[in-house]
């Protein structure tokens, strides 16, 4: 069929989104992605599996793009073990690191790349040892190592010195290395280190039964943790033919709003703090407690871990419930407009936000800047409006953007989904349909593909699951989830350009990008 | 200003009271200041180092310094060194990769100290368990005096494991 303009033979994946997958061969490989990458096409993931079984099958490098037609998941399968496949870097930036991870994950490289700087592997594992290859086991592989120094890319002229900064920081934060290059106060150059909280999640995946990895996928990133379950039961609903009840996609946008509002709450207060205005963090933090503490007394967890499972929910709302959820939303409706007009009107926060780590609509379209840091660059794309998938589809959800791509921008934004997300919340809940919260899931016997594709807090969160149900295997054979911040840390790199090292910290909070999500 | 005033004004002080320990009863406000006198003969200082978590108990820890649970108002803060702490508190399965800081920040923190365990990641483990990439739980890498488990813990249950903590350095000889 016709996709993006190519007759490719693509199937459908049942997945209430758009989502196509196609098996290519090397030729064709960079030819969809120079014209994707012409056409607005972007690159949302790469990433290798081991499809090896007995003599059979082989290594295979996937990606994914996001374009007019939808979620278009390419496989190439690879000619040899230890094969490699043509570079993507040429066509989207962000290719870069996950090439690398790739790599380091299944030691299948892209051709002609000169970073060839291990990324997630930091020496520590047993020596050659690729986790997510079939034929090697860790035991086997030797002794663990101590973790190896990095090739920063030095900057050399007059007076430049580097500022080390991490993996432990100074504050209650995730572990990473930034490493700047200044000049008197200006930063030259930020390189950033990643992968310390590598913890194998790729390989657990596979170690885990299907129908309880979801509790996995909900702890990849603690932050957007509705958004990853849906992600994954998504997933593992469309590979096993299973619709959700009306109620049970209801409960999920429900959740998946109450999870946006907790975290722009909290970054907003963060976000005045890191510019020396604790009374921000005071007022937000507040509101955030409230939230959290009626996140537990109506759905169960602070965090809304768990609430999500295949085939449904296991939340559920009763009347009283719901009209507590709808009162609690006019409440902090009322103190969040009064607090943006204080935000707003406040000059020495304004002095500090405008201007402030900028990123141009033009360089976030060149560096494929996503979710809502890419929304205050002017990149309009959000899920929920361009494929809205049930309940979605009766929302009509409003897209926040900006244009001004700063600090100032990253927080209007914030302001105005919470706001959205305020609506939709009382919306959902005084339109929420009768019915079951939760729908039998039967897994296929045979070996079958699923994606998950979900508007999280912080972007689009991706889930490739590969399932295997021959011989009543029932296992999962590959589960890639990504995180948007892939994208968004390497942009994050050039917004800091050009800004004082006292600033890094309020650009860096603006972003609020996943270590854990983008570490695995 | 008056629009800050206004708002200050308006919410007035929401502190709560803090959690029982677990070998008393309720205490108040002042006597965890004073017991944390009697026994550090200062305000207590902690570090907080994530070894590897989901981020998800950094959201709880942070929550400890809103206005309702006001870690600050008993005497307790965190610092930005482990060489001005009295105890890291630390989440997650600990990973290959923050081993070796994990013991550095350790080693860098001064004697006498301790080591608070938070979450189920850093009581056993949790659903990552022990593989090529991550160490499992935080004992396996540097002592740890008190476990609080939960996924993640609620602060309350945070600030209780810390206080316990501070409670049992008392009871330790030496």
């Amino acid at each position: 069929m016709q996709i993006y303009g190519f007759s490719l033979d693509c199937e459908r994946l049942p997945a209430p989104l758009p989502i196509w997958r196609a098996t290519v061969r090397a030729e064709t490989w960079q030819v969809i992605a120079r014209a994707l990458s012409e056409n607005g096409g972007r690159l949302l993931a790469l990433w290798g599996s081991d499809r090896t079984e007995g003599a059979a099958g082989g290594l295979v490098i996937s990606a994914a793009y996001s374009g007019r037609d939808g979620l278009l998941w390419i496989d190439l399968p690879l000619a040899e073990r230890a094969a490699t496949y043509p570079d993507l870097l040429p066509f989207f930036p962000c290719a870069g690191r996950l090439q690398r991870a790739a790599a380091d994950l299944l030691g299948v490289v892209a051709e002609g790349v000169c970073d060839r700087r291990p990324w997630l592997d930091h020496g520590a594992w047993p020596e050659n040892y690729r986790p997510l290859r079939r034929d090697q086991s860790p035991r086997a592989a030797g002794p663990h190592r101590e973790v190896t120094d990095y090739a920063f890319v030095r900057v050399e002229g007059d007076g430049v010195h580097e500022i080390p900064v991490g993996p432990v920081h100074a504050g209650i934060i995730e572990p990473g290395h930034f490493r700047f290059s200044v000049v008197g106060e200006k930063v030259q150059r930020l390189e950033q280190r990643l992968g310390y909280k590598h913890k194998g999640i790729e390989k657990r995946f596979t170690e885990l039964s299907p129908l309880q990895a979801h509790r996995l996928a909900g702890r990849i990133s603690g932050d957007s943790t509705v958004a990853y379950t849906w992600a994954y039961c998504m997933a593992l609903e469309s590979l096993a033919g299973c619709q959700i009840a009306a109620r049970a996609s209801w409960l999920r946008a429900l959740l998946l709003e109450r999870e946006r509002v907790a975290n722009h709450l909290g970054d907003l207060g963060a976000l005045g703090n890191d510019a020396a205005f604790a009374f921000g963090l005071a007022q937000f933090s507040r509101l955030r407690e409230d939230w959290l503490r009626l996140s537990r007394d109506a759905l169960g967890h602070r965090l809304l871990m768990d609430l999500v499972v295949p085939g449904g929910v296991t939340a559920d709302v009763d009347q009283a419930t719901a009209a507590r959820l709808a009162d609690q939303c006019d409440r902090i409706e009322r103190e969040v407009r009064e607090l943006h007009q204080v935000y707003d009107e406040h000059p020495g926060l304004q002095d500090r936000f405008l201007t402030t780590g900028r990123v141009s609509p033009d360089l976030a379209a060149r560096l494929g800047l996503t979710g809502l840091a890419g929304r205050a660059s002017g990149q309009a794309a959000d899920l929920r409006s361009d494929w809205p998938w049930p309940p979605y589809d009766q929302l009509d959800v409003k897209v926040a953007t900006q244009h001004n791509g700063d600090v100032a921008a990253r927080v209007s934004v914030r302001f105005d989904e919470l706001l959205e997300s305020l609506r939709l919340i009382r919306v959902l809940l005084s339109g929420l349909p009768e019915g079951p919260t939760r729908s039998e899931l039967r897994l296929p016997n045979k070996v079958a593909f699923g994606a998950g594709w979900v508007e999280g807090w912080r972007g689009e969160i991706f889930v490739a699951l590969e399932y295997d149900g021959q011989q009543g295997a029932n296992c999962i054979r590959r589960c890639h989830c990504h995180d948007p911040s892939w994208q968004n840390w390497p942009v994050l790199e050039h917004a800091v350009m050009g800004n004082i090292v006292p600033d890094f910290p309020l650009i860096n909070k603006s972003f609020n990008l996943s270590y854990s999500g983008h570490d695995l | 200003m008056w629009r800050i005033l206004k708002q200050i004004a308006k919410n007035g002080i929401r502190s709560e009271a803090p959690p029982e320990c677990s070998d008393e009863l309720r205490v108040e406000g002042e006597r965890i200041q004073h017991a944390l006198l009697e026994i550090l003969g200062q305000a207590l200082s902690i570090r907080q180092v994530d070894a590897g978590s989901c981020n998800g108990c950094e959201l709880e820890i942070n929550a400890l310094n809103n206005p309702y649970h006001n870690i600050e108002g008993l005497g307790i803060r965190f610092v930005a060194s482990p060489r001005h702490a009295d105890m890291l508190l630390v989440t997650g399965p600990v990973s290959r990769h923050m081993e070796q800081a994990l013991r550095r920040t350790y080693d860098a923190t001064p004697d006498p100290k301790l080591v608070v365990a938070v979450g189920d990641c850093g009581c056993d483990g949790g659903i990552f368990g022990e593989s090529y990439a991550s160490c499992g739980r935080v004992a396996n890498v540097i002592p740890v005096d008190v476990a609080v488990p939960g996924c993640p813990p609620p602060p309350i249950e945070i600030v209780r494991g810390i206080l316990t903590a501070v409670q049992r350095c008392r009871t330790l000889p030496g």
